[in-house]
């Protein structure tokens, strides 16, 4: 049994609202970063959303792309500086609607750079507007009778679309719970060490809570993630070192 | 000659605490409640019962807003 400290990569107190899970995976993010003795040597690349809000409070060095774009300026940042270990950190919104195209390309070149994606279903930043990852009969503020998959489609699912690609690492964990945050820390950690190897593209994806904009108590959201957000994006390893996996 | 084990605790900074309540729900000790008074952000901050604290750090590991801290002291 060891302390537990905040690490010191957090140089200030985030600006997320209450429950959100993007703090707890700044947490973790820097606590394997400084684990990995990454933290000098890490350049993340953001776009546009509540994640970008993370630059004025995670001490590494950040580039801010055009809305959706993280991954198309992380890619170009790896290639000049093959040294840095590069990553991009987006919402659902930003990496899988407006930047979907940069997103997809990143891994169909296998680029060796780490994605991480935080998927709450929802456009937070800009006030609960329908995402392409929100459920089918799920209340936004351009749903405001719940989601038409008939019309607005079904919940797009980046780790079915990337499963046949001939990426490094695929995964996908949650905060919803103790469990499933120490699983992320697993999985945020292989997927560092996949680029550091050279082994080429990881991504993984992050199922977070959005009380604000879900309209939920801190209870209600978790409960949701559980019953619900789980069905259709289930956790675990997808792809491991190249290599695909059952889960 | 046995090795002095560590005494652990729980150290929080109230004012940054957003109020969620992911510890209170999470403690498996149910040692976290929500205190009556108000921190310098506008939250009810969150109180612990040091009596049932078992200072698994469970609360630091799912706080989005880095309240908890576990510390070792001699």
């Amino acid at each position: 049994m060891t302390e537990k400290r905040i690490p010191k990569t957090l140089v200030e107190d985030n600006k997320f609202c209450p429950g959100c899970g993007h703090g707890i995976i700044n947490r973790v993010l820097a606590e394997v970063l400084e684990e990995m003795e990454l933290v000098d040597m890490a350049i993340g690349s953001v776009a546009v959303g509540c994640a970008c809000l993370m630059i004025d409070t995670f001490g590494t060095d950040w580039v801010q792309a055009a809305h959706g774009r993280a991954a198309a300026v992380a890619c170009g940042i790896k290639r000049v500086r093959p040294e840095n270990f590069v990553f991009t950190y987006q919402g659902d919104g930003d990496s899988l609607a407006i930047g979907f195209s940069e997103t997809m390309y990143a891994a169909v070149r296998n680029e060796n750079i780490t994605a991480f994606i935080v998927n709450n279903g929802i456009f937070g930043m800009t006030g609960g507007q329908m995402a392409p990852t929100s459920l089918p009969g799920q209340r936004t503020t351009t749903s405001p009778a719940g989601k038409d998959p008939s019309l607005a489609g079904q919940p797009l699912n980046i780790i079915n679309q990337m499963r046949q690609l001939p990426i490094a690492y695929l995964a996908r964990g949650s905060v919803g719970s103790f469990k499933e945050i120490i699983k992320l820390k697993k999985y945020i950690k292989a997927a560092v060490t996949n680029q550091i190897e050279g082994k080429g593209y990881g991504l993984v994806e992050i199922l977070s809570p959005c009380p604000t904009n879900w309209k939920m108590t801190m209870r209600g959201a978790l409960d949701h993630m559980g019953d619900n957000v789980k069905n259709f994006f289930p956790t675990g390893e997808f792809i491991k070192e190249g290599v695909h996996t059952d889960a | 000659m046995t090795k002095k084990k560590k005494k652990r605790i729980v150290t929080q900074s109230n004012n940054r605490c957003k109020g969620c309540r992911f510890c209170e729900i999470s403690c498996p000790a149910e040692a976290i409640s929500v205190s009556s008074e108000v921190n310098a952000k506008g939250y009810n901050y969150m109180e612990i019962d040091h009596k049932k604290c078992t200072t698994c750090g469970v609360c630091y590991t799912v706080c989005p807003d880095y309240v908890f801290e576990i510390i070792e002291v001699a």
